[in-house]
């Protein structure tokens, strides 16, 4: 396109987005390495928030369990997701469109509904409240984005080598392992890693679902905001922000997210 | 794509599939009918032997204005979002569509969606940071003009709309540029070379075409924003009461699951209809 002022005014515009989208991430990281607990200027550069979030118990055993948490999701959901995916690729039977649209509900109903409806229901059953009812949760909120990313990967797959290799002899495993697998390998490692940044980040359904005083980070983190935060709680969030931002630009490399095709 | 001819292959689909199907029934749609079950309810059965059932949890949001208040200022707040996303969002969608190319367009497109995709407590958290009073942002402003501002915007409306325009403008944008860049350039060009100014373009070409992209943007923000609780709470303040607190109280803090429950389930039907209003677009939009 031809270079006019109202493309200039565009790309002004633009830019003027991402500074909105990320100066209040960059005042936040940028407190949690102010001396000052009531985010006082000027700027003293220090450490010490984090050396006190290190130090807090309550932080720490959060963060290990949100990690274990995402971990856990991520390999039920990848194996689960890809098995389904593989699966509604493969084969043409009746109901298939059904079953591709109960993936939406998962993704389109507010997590407040969702949450509080799975609290309900493990209650009745007897599952309650706990480590196992949020990695329940977690994956069932994971599993529609692992079989829409390696969907999509499938969807270029072509068929036709896995006849040729059947038709050198190769049974049904090989073909899967050797011909399939490594084909959507980048499709499965992006599920993969949309399914821990959406466990990891999970704030509502995990709010609902743990047990008081047994919460993962995030859950912690609102707790602490509402009682009045502290720069521990700064130094924490930047981190989670950096960690999702890191796994979600690695999701973004190895599946064609956006961008020229 | 094979036909499902021999027992054998029927077996393995349903091996390949069930797991997946098996945990969505047990995680989401047993407890959406549960819900359901339980929001006619007069006490959740683990807590009261002589539970009954009721129509009174619905009589309740019936005859009880707070309620349909509070969903009335919930949908109005949705709407204000999605209108700010919209109008914030288009021009950089178009922008990063059609102005940009190559490798610089990857990246910023990369740039916009990624903080879609962290964490969105801590984005709020950090406006909690960013707008609180003689905070930076106040600071900042003042800095730069000569006169005293008291902005006062934390705990305001104004503040819960800031925080969740800021949540989900990566989302508008993202399926405004993927409805956009579908969009052929050669009729651009031809339109151009008729004579057509820019705004006949945007309005007879682009807008048109991206309409479909420019709905399901809409309703994928409209319909959290509709049951957001945490944003309000964090940034609204006293300001801050909407029908998805009001939910969130039930669970937490009132425990009246079964008020909830049919509140929530309230939200649900809202949710549904819009979703089905905007279904044959969305479904255009896919394609």
């Amino acid at each position: 396109m031809t270079r006019s002022p109202l493309v200039l005014l565009g790309k002004i515009w633009l830019a003027l987005i991402l500074v909105f989208l990320y100066a209040p991430i960059l005042v936040m990281a940028a407190m949690s390495f102010n001396a000052s607990p009531f985010y006082q200027l000027p700027f003293q550069f220090s450490t010490d928030w984090y050396a006190k979030m290190a130090g807090n118990q309550q932080i720490i055993t959060a963060a290990i369990r949100s990690v274990l948490i995402a971990c856990g999701t991520t390999v039920i959901a990848t194996c689960l997701g890809t098995a389904a995916s593989v699966a509604l690729f493969r084969y043409e039977f009746r109901g298939k469109r059904i079953l591709q649209v109960l993936l939406f509900p998962p993704i389109a109903i507010p997590w407040l509904i969702t949450g509080t409806a799975m609290l309900v229901f493990f209650f009745a059953i007897g599952i309650g409240r706990g480590t196992p009812a949020v990695v329940i949760g977690h994956v069932a909120l994971a599993l529609p984005y692992v079989i829409v990313t390696v969907s999509a990967r499938l969807s270029s797959f072509d068929v036709t080598l896995e006849e040729a290799a059947r038709s050198m002899g190769a049974n049904a495993w090989t073909v899967l392992s050797r011909v399939t697998l490594p084909w959507i390998a980048p499709g499965i490692v992006a599920g993969a890693l949309f399914a821990f940044a959406v466990s990891f980040d999970q704030f509502v359904v995990s709010y609902f679902l743990s047990e008081p005083g047994d919460s993962t980070l995030p859950v912690l983190i609102y707790t602490a905001i509402r009682k009045g935060f502290t720069p521990e709680i700064n130094a924490i969030s930047t981190i989670i922000v950096t960690v999702s931002m890191a796994v979600m630009f690695l999701a973004a490399r190895f599946s064609k997210f956006g961008g020229s095709r | 794509m094979a036909e499902l001819v021999t027992p054998a292959e029927r077996r393995r689909l349903f091996t390949l599939l069930s797991p997946a199907y098996l945990w969505l029934l047990v995680a989401v749609f047993l407890p959406l009918s549960a819900m359901l079950f339980f929001s006619f309810l007069t006490d959740m059965p683990q807590d009261a032997p002589d539970w009954g059932v009721t129509l009174g949890n619905y009589a309740e949001f019936l005859t009880n204005p707070t309620y349909s208040t509070l969903l009335a200022k919930s949908l109005k707040l949705a709407v204000t979002v999605t209108f700010f996303c919209v109008l914030i969002g288009y021009p950089c969608a178009l922008v990063l569509a059609k102005s940009i190319k190559g490798r610089s367009r990857e990246a910023l497109f990369l740039m916009v969606i990624l903080p879609f995709w962290s964490n969105s407590l801590v984005r709020i958290f950090s406006w909690a940071i960013v707008l609180r009073g003689n905070g930076v942002l106040e600071r900042a402003i003042n800095f730069v003009l000569p006169f005293d501002v008291r902005l006062n915007l934390m705990f305001t409306t104004d503040a819960v709309v800031i925080g969740l325009v800021h949540s989900y403008l990566p989302y508008v944008i993202l399926t405004l540029y993927l409805a956009l860049q579908a969009v052929d350039d050669d009729l651009i060009d031809a339109a151009r070379s008729m004579g057509a100014s820019k705004l006949t373009i945007l309005r007879r070409i682009l807008l048109p075409l991206s309409l479909p992209g420019l709905l399901a943007g809409a309703v994928l923000v409209f319909v959290p924003v509709v049951g957001s609780f945490m944003e309000p709470r964090i940034l609204g303040g006293r300001m801050g009461t909407y029908y998805g607190t009001v939910i969130e109280d039930q669970f937490v803090a009132v425990y009246n699951w079964p008020l909830g429950a049919a509140l929530s389930f309230i939200l649900l039907a809202v949710v549904i209809v819009i979703l089905a209003a905007a279904s044959p677009v969305l479904k255009r939009a896919q394609t």
